[in-house]
């Protein structure tokens, strides 16, 4: 009887100080199909993924080879046309959609890895660790991160692992702060005291009890950075500082300024790459944010809801109709 | 004083923040570059030129002194040469930021009241159909890639409402003939309006998106219930006991994404060819100049610190609670 007493006392207290509360196994999954824009935005991520695993079959046409006259307009032959060099517009934003979206998985990787590790290191282990760190990710939070980005892209060469690096490397900062506040919630509760007096070691801590308190949240954050990712490579690529020898989304917007898409009238080299890019963020951002916002059960209580006039009578809700 | 303890210990997190960032700026450029000169792209450039050129910004020093000498000179607002130009970088500068801020403050300024006012409603009226149509084109607009957007205003927009897609001026106004003040005026707001609202329409998507969930979260306190009982009217409750305690959250979120508008600005100008600090930083990097590269990114981070502060600040001057 004891025993139950204080662990339902300290799931209080995490909700009472409306830090996330803590998840049930199957929590992302539950939240993700239980939310429509959230399956919508799975759908979407899943369908590109396929897409780009199989892209060298589903290519129409060699995407680097010229098979058409230059900026035709979309045909029977070419769906979407072909681009400033006479390449197919479909088979090459197929090739871009791998390109684009390794880069935005893998960088998004490197910056869970990062900002999970210092996030938890820092959470867990508090007092001199948890100010260095956070006085480290503080100071690095406050350096612009895009002009950032475009120096070192600029400085360290124009190769594809360069840019996953780097993009992970200057995104880790908000993970590390948001994962440090969840770990510093869940290290407190009474269940993880009574592992640690039991004698389980800081590993085993970590790994059973602290991680998959922290795992929905970083997978919501690692979501919503694979957005930022994409769009960080977009930004790069358009600078002139992506990898030459490689086609991506953001080359392909980039081929349309620079070949004057505009001026040649072709909406067709303009349009298609920046909408995939902009759904498969909007896909990121709807998974990762319903997670995020199921996580924050304050946000599900509006005392101002339009619903303004709502009667309750004593006979229940059957009876006002 | 309340909390002077607390100014003196923001402002002097930001005065190490600046020596860090100085710091960065000097491990970033000469450290881990190793040598700006070999990658310098321009016409004259041959060995000797690039021999020379190593002496003059000290190069050839060890690490440390050369770090000594980069200290000296920031104390001195001297941020060098710009390597192909070889005039001062300070002076390169002024033009471009001239042009630069009014852009950008335009652009800021329609994302603030479009931001706000969307994500007011959208959080009043939530699960509406207000909520989910503004939601949904605050993320769409925050979802697209800044140059794409500017592509597409080009190209859908520019030629059908009349308005210039690059440049800041138009070149034969003012050439034969002086214009009048009010000419040039117009002149500059028409060049200025697409790239305004291209950084203004992406920022819509993201202070409206904060907004509403800042909203939603004081919508949910309790005093709002309180305030209910009490029979206000909706829109008081709103204004005074909703937005009012939702706007530091905003207040900060809108000084940290000074950094994004920064960068965003970048590819703006870019792709409107506006002469500003983007397009300079475009330029810089096309040449490899180096030490132009670098007194931008100084003055970026400067200014992203500058007003990280002063969110800090305003944190405290609208919120007695705040002591640590």
């Amino acid at each position: 009887m004891s025993l139950i007493e204080p662990l339902q006392a300290a799931d209080e207290d995490g909700l009472a100080h409306g830090i996330a509360k803590t998840s049930r196994p199957g929590f992302v999954r539950s939240t993700v199909f239980g939310s429509p824009a959230a399956m919508a935005g799975l759908g979407i991520i899943v369908f590109f993924v396929v897409v780009a695993i199989f892209a060298p079959w589903l290519e129409p046409y060699d995407p680097t080879a010229k098979t058409g006259p230059v900026y035709a307009p979309p045909s029977g032959a070419h769906w979407l046309g072909t681009d400033d060099g006479g390449g197919d517009m479909l088979s090459l934003l197929i090739a871009g959609s791998r390109v684009s979206l390794g880069v935005g998985f893998l960088a998004a990787l490197v910056a869970m890895l990062i900002g999970g590790t210092v996030g938890v290191l820092s959470g867990y282990f508090g007092g001199t660790t948890d100010t260095v760190l956070m006085r480290f990710t503080d100071y690095m939070l406050v350096i612009p991160d895009i002009p950032l980005m475009i120096i070192a892209a600029a400085l360290f060469g124009r190769n594809l692992k360069n840019i996953v690096i780097i993009i992970g490397i200057i995104y880790w900062t908000s993970t590390a702060r948001l994962i440090r506040a969840q770990v510093k919630s869940v290290r407190e509760r009474v269940y993880v005291k009574r592992a640690q007096a039991l004698g389980a070691g800081n590993r085993r801590l970590v790994v059973k009890h602290v991680l998959p308190q922290v795992a929905p949240l970083l997978i919501a954050n690692t979501v919503l950075m694979i957005a930022l990712a994409i769009f960080a490579e977009t930004f790069i690529t358009f600078l002139g500082l992506g990898d030459p020898s490689t086609i991506s989304w953001g080359r392909l917007i980039e081929n349309a300024f620079t070949g004057e898409a505009t001026i040649n009238n072709a909406w067709w080299a303009i349009v298609p790459p920046g909408v995939c890019v902009t759904i498969v963020i909007l896909a990121c951002t709807m998974v990762g944010q319903s997670v995020e916002d199921g996580l924050n059960p304050r946000l599900r209580v509006g005392h101002l809801s339009v619903k303004r006039f709502r009667v309750r009578t004593p006979a229940g809700p059957e009876a006002s109709k | 004083m309340r909390g002077a303890d607390y100014v003196v210990k923001r402002v002097a997190f930001a005065i190490l923040t600046v020596f860090i960032a100085i710091t960065l700026n000097f491990v970033l450029f000469r450290a881990l570059s190793g040598d700006a000169i070999s990658g310098l792209r321009c016409r004259q450039c041959s060995v000797a030129f690039k021999e020379a050129q190593r002496r003059n910004l000290g190069l050839d020093e060890s690490r440390w002194v050369q770090y000594r000498l980069y200290l000296a000179d920031l104390a001195h607002f001297d941020l060098g040469n710009s390597v192909p130009s070889e005039k001062p970088v300070r002076g390169e500068l002024v033009e471009p930021i001239k042009n630069s801020l009014p852009m950008i403050a335009l652009g800021t300024l329609f994302a603030i009241v479009f931001g706000t006012l969307v994500g007011v409603v959208a959080a009043w009226r939530r699960g509406t159909f207000a909520d989910k149509g503004g939601l949904y084109t605050a993320l769409g607009f925050y979802s697209m890639p800044t140059q794409w957007l500017g592509l597409m205003l080009i190209f859908f927009v520019a030629n059908a409402i009349g308005l210039p897609s690059s440049g800041i001026k138009t070149p034969t106004l003012g050439l034969f003939a002086d214009a009048s003040t009010w000419a040039l005026f117009s002149d500059r707001m028409k060049h200025m309006f697409l790239p305004a609202l291209t950084l203004g329409l992406v920022l819509y998507g993201d202070y409206a998106l904060i907004v509403r969930s800042a909203m939603l979260e004081t919508l949910g306190e309790d005093y709002v219930l309180t305030a209910r009982a009490k029979g206000l009217k909706n829109w008081a409750i709103v204004r005074s006991h909703g937005l009012r305690n939702a706007m530091l959250p905003i207040i900060t979120l809108v000084a940290l994404s000074l950094g994004f508008i920064i960068g965003g600005s970048i590819t703006v100008e870019y792709v409107f060819s506006y002469p500003g600090l983007g397009l300079l930083t475009v330029e810089a990097i096309d040449k490899r100049d180096f030490p132009l590269l670098q007194a931008i990114f100084l003055l970026l981070t400067l200014s992203v610190i500058f007003f990280n502060l002063l969110a800090d600040l305003l944190y405290f001057r609208f919120d007695p609670r705040v002591t640590t």
